[in-house]
C-alpha cells in the first residue's frame, strides 16, 4: 500500500517559527529543468520588519554567550546538517544541479560550517592587538560584533553562497536577516531547519525568501539594521549602497564563488566586527618599574 | 450622600446586565481587523501622542529621573518639528514638586498616583493624606487605587464612600480611579467597580497600576467605555477613559482609539477624555511617524530613553 504524497510546505523563519509570509502573497521560481519548485513566500517590507524587530531580541544575549558555547553551536549544526544530506542531495538535484554537484555543494557547505566553528574562540584573539601609546596607559583593541547583519544570498547557489556568509557572521556574534537566493529558495528553508535544531537561539538566524529588488532597497534603509553583506547586486547596487549611508551601514560586496574550498577565511569575521579601543590609565608602562 | 439617593444608584448598577464575555471577545477582535493607512495612520499616531500620560512610577525613581522624563514631556523628538507634546506626566506624590518646577510655563499637565499605591492597602487617613500630599505639591490628576480586597468581599458601599471622599479631597484636581482590572477576576466585576467609580465621583476611571498582568486588555478596556456610555445616557455627564500597562505599540494604540470612536463617538478622541497610561509607547509612536515620513524602518537607538 502507498501513502499519498506528502508535499513540504515552504515558509519562512523568522523568530524561531516558520511563518507564512503576512502579505500571503508567493510566487513559483522554475529550475533549469523546467520543473516548479513550489508555491514560495514573496515576503514582504513587513515580514522583514518582524524578522529585524526578532533579530534585534536575540542580539544582546547571543553576543554574550561564550566564544566556546558558540562555538559548540555552530558545530552541532554541522552534525544535524550533516544527518539530513539525504534530503539535501535531492533538493540541490531538484533546483538543477546534476548529482556530482550537489555532492560536491553538500560536502563543501559541512567542511565550510566545521571551519567556522573553529574560529568562534580564536578569532577575538588573532584581530585584537596590544597597542603602544606615548603615555601611562595600557591601550588594548578588541573585536565587538556589529549587530544586525542583512544578508542578499549570492543568487547562483541553493547553499553554500547563503551558509558562507551566515556562518562568519554568527561566529562573530551578529544576528542575521537573510534573503535566500530568489530562484533556488527551498534548500535554504531546510537549512533553516536545521538551524532551528540546531540550539541556534531564536531570531539570531531569520530566513525570508523573495524578490531581491523588493527586498534589498528596504534592507539597506532600515535605520536598525547594523551591515549589508551581499554579492554583486547588479543594476541596483550603487542604489543599495547610497541607502546604506544613512545609519551609517556597512556594506560588503563578495564576489568570490563560495564553491571553491579556499573562499573562506578570517576575513569574513573580521569585516562584521566593530573595534574597541580601551585606555586603560597604569603606572609607567614599559619603563624599569612597570607592573605591566 | 443621602443614603436612599445611593439605594437607587446601587439599584442602577445592579441592573447593568451581566458581560456576554465571548460576544465581548468577538467585537473586540473587529476592531482590531480595521486598515488605517497613511494619512489618517499620520493623524491617528499624532492624537496618540497627545493622549499620552508619560509614566515613571518606580521606587527607583530619582528627581534627576523625574525631571529628564518632564523635559522629554514636551520635548518628545526635537529633530522633528511640529509633533505634539504628551498629556501629562505621572508620578509618585514625593515627585510631583520637582515635576512641576520642571513643567513650569508648559501645558503639560502633573498626574499622580495617590491612596497608597499600587495596593491600596492602608486606612482612609493615610489616603487622604497621601491626596492632599499630591495635590498641595501641584497635581493636577490624581490617579487613586480602589480598595480591591473590599470589592472582592463584596463591600460596594465602602468602595464607593472611600472614592468620594478621596473626590472630595482633590478639590480641583481631577480623578482618575483605578480598578485594577487585573485583581477583578470577571468583566461582571469590572463593570460593577466602573459604575460604582463613576456614580461615586470620578472624572476618569482607569484600567490598571501597571503593577499587575493582565493590565489594560482591549476586552476590559471595551467594558469599561460601554460603562462610561450607559452612564452617559443617564446622567447625560462625559467621564474619561485612561487604559494603563501594556500599550506599548502603535498598533495597539490606534485599535484602542477605534474602539473609542465606535463606542462613544469622535467627543471622546481628546484627551481631556482619553489618555493612555504609559511609558514606552512614546517612543514606538515617534518610531512610527519618522517611518511613514521618511520611509524608513526606524531604530530605536535614535530617540531618548526617558
Amino acid at each position: 500500500m502507498s501513502n499519498l504524497e506528502v508535499l513540504k510546505t515552504y515558509k519562512l523563519y523568522i523568530g524561531g517559527a516558520f511563518p507564512r509570509t503576512e502579505s500571503g502573497r508567493f510566487y513559483a521560481p522554475v529550475s533549469k529543468q523546467g520543473e516548479v519548485l513550489g508555491n514560495i513566500c514573496l515576503s514582504s517590507r513587513k515580514d522583514l520588519r518582524n524578522a529585524v524587530v526578532a533579530a534585534r531580541k536575540a542580539q544582546g544575549p547571543w553576543e554574550e554567550r561564550s566564544a566556546l558555547n558558540r562555538s559548540q553551536i555552530l558545530y552541532r549544526i554541522a552534525e544535524l546538517f550533516s544527518d539530513r544530506k539525504e534530503i539535501f542531495l535531492k533538493e540541490f538535484q531538484k533546483q538543477g544541479s546534476s548529482l556530482e554537484e550537489a555532492v560536491l555543494e553538500f560536502s563543501t557547505t559541512l567542511d565550510r560550517i566545521v571551519y567556522y566553528a573553529g574560529w568562534c574562540d580564536k578569532y577575538n584573539q588573532v584581530l585584537s592587538s596590544v597597542n603602544p601609546v606615548n603615555s601611562s596607559h595600557f591601550n588594548f583593541s578588541t573585536c565587538e560584533p556589529m549587530g544586525i547583519v542583512a544578508l542578499i544570498a549570492p543568487q547562483n547557489t541553493a547553499l553554500i553562497g547563503l551558509v558562507s556568509l551566515i556562518l562568519p557572521a554568527l561566529a562573530g556574534g551578529n544576528t542575521l536577516v537573510a534573503l535566500a537566493s530568489e530562484n533556488l529558495p527551498i534548500s535554504a528553508i531546510s537549512f533553516a531547519e536545521v538551524l532551528n535544531d540546531s540550539d541556534v537561539p531564536a531570531g539570531v538566524v531569520n530566513i525570508l525568501t523573495g524578490k531581491q529588488d523588493e527586498i534589498a532597497p528596504i534592507m539597506a534603509s532600515h535605520m536598525d539594521i547594523n551591515a549589508l553583506i551581499s554579492s554583486d547586486l547588479g543594476a541596483i547596487e550603487n542604489a543599495i549602497a547610497e541607502a546604506c549611508i544613512d545609519n551609517l551601514k556597512r556594506k560588503f560586496t563578495y564576489t568570490e564563488d563560495f564553491n571553491q574550498p579556499e573562499s573562506q577565511g578570517l576575513t569574513f569575521i573580521a569585516d562584521l566586527q566593530e573595534i574597541k579601543t580601551t585606555w586603560h590609565p597604569i603606572e609607567n608602562i614599559g619603563g624599569s618599574t612597570s607592573t605591566y | 450622600m443621602l443614603e436612599s439617593n445611593k439605594h437607587s444608584i446601587f439599584q442602577t448598577i445592579n441592573a447593568a446586565s451581566p458581560i456576554d464575555k465571548v460576544g465581548v471577545e468577538e467585537r473586540v477582535a473587529r476592531f482590531q481587523t480595521r486598515s488605517i493607512k497613511d494619512d489618517a495612520k499620520a493623524q491617528g499616531l499624532k492624537m496618540v501622542l497627545s493622549m499620552i500620560d508619560l509614566t515613571t512610577l518606580e521606587g527607583k525613581d530619582t528627581p534627576g529621573k523625574v525631571k529628564q522624563m518632564c523635559f522629554k514631556a514636551h520635548h518628545l523628538h526635537d529633530l522633528h518639528p511640529n509633533l505634539p507634546q504628551v498629556a501629562a506626566v505621572c508620578v509618585y506624590p514625593s515627585m510631583v514638586a520637582i515635576a512641576k518646577q520642571a513643567l513650569e510655563g508648559t501645558s503639560v499637565k502633573i498626574a499622580s498616583v495617590a491612596t497608597a499605591f499600587p495596593s491600596g492597602q492602608s486606612n482612609l487617613e493615610i489616603k487622604l493624606a497621601d491626596v492632599k500630599l499630591a495635590v498641595d505639591s501641584g497635581a493636577d490628576e490624581i490617579d487613586m487605587v480602589i480598595s480591591r480586597g473590599k470589592f472582592l468581599s463584596g463591600e460596594y458601599n465602602f468602595v464607593f464612600d472611600e472614592i468620594a471622599m478621596i473626590k472630595e479631597a482633590c478639590g480641583v484636581a481631577r480623578l482618575k480611579v483605578i480598578l485594577e482590572t487585573g485583581e477583578l477576576c470577571t468583566l461582571d466585576n469590572v463593570r460593577k467597580a466602573s459604575d460604582i467609580a463613576m456614580y461615586a465621583g470620578a472624572d476618569f476611571i482607569k484600567t490598571s497600576t501597571g503593577k499587575i498582568q493582565p493590565a489594560a486588555t482591549m476586552q476590559v478596556t471595551y467594558t469599561m467605555l460601554l460603562a462610561i456610555k450607559d452612564y452617559f445616557e443617564a446622567t447625560g455627564k462625559m467621564i474619561g477613559m485612561k487604559p494603563a500597562g501594556g500599550i506599548s505599540t502603535s498598533k495597539l494604540a490606534l485599535h484602542n482609539l477605534v474602539m473609542v470612536n465606535e463606542i462613544l463617538g469622535p467627543n471622546w478622541l481628546h484627551n481631556e477624555w482619553f489618555r493612555f497610561g504609559a511609558s514606552s509607547l512614546a517612543n514606538d509612536v515617534l518610531m512610527q511617524i519618522l517611518k511613514l515620513e521618511s520611509g524608513s524602518y526606524q531604530s530605536p537607538n535614535y530617540f531618548t530613553l526617558d
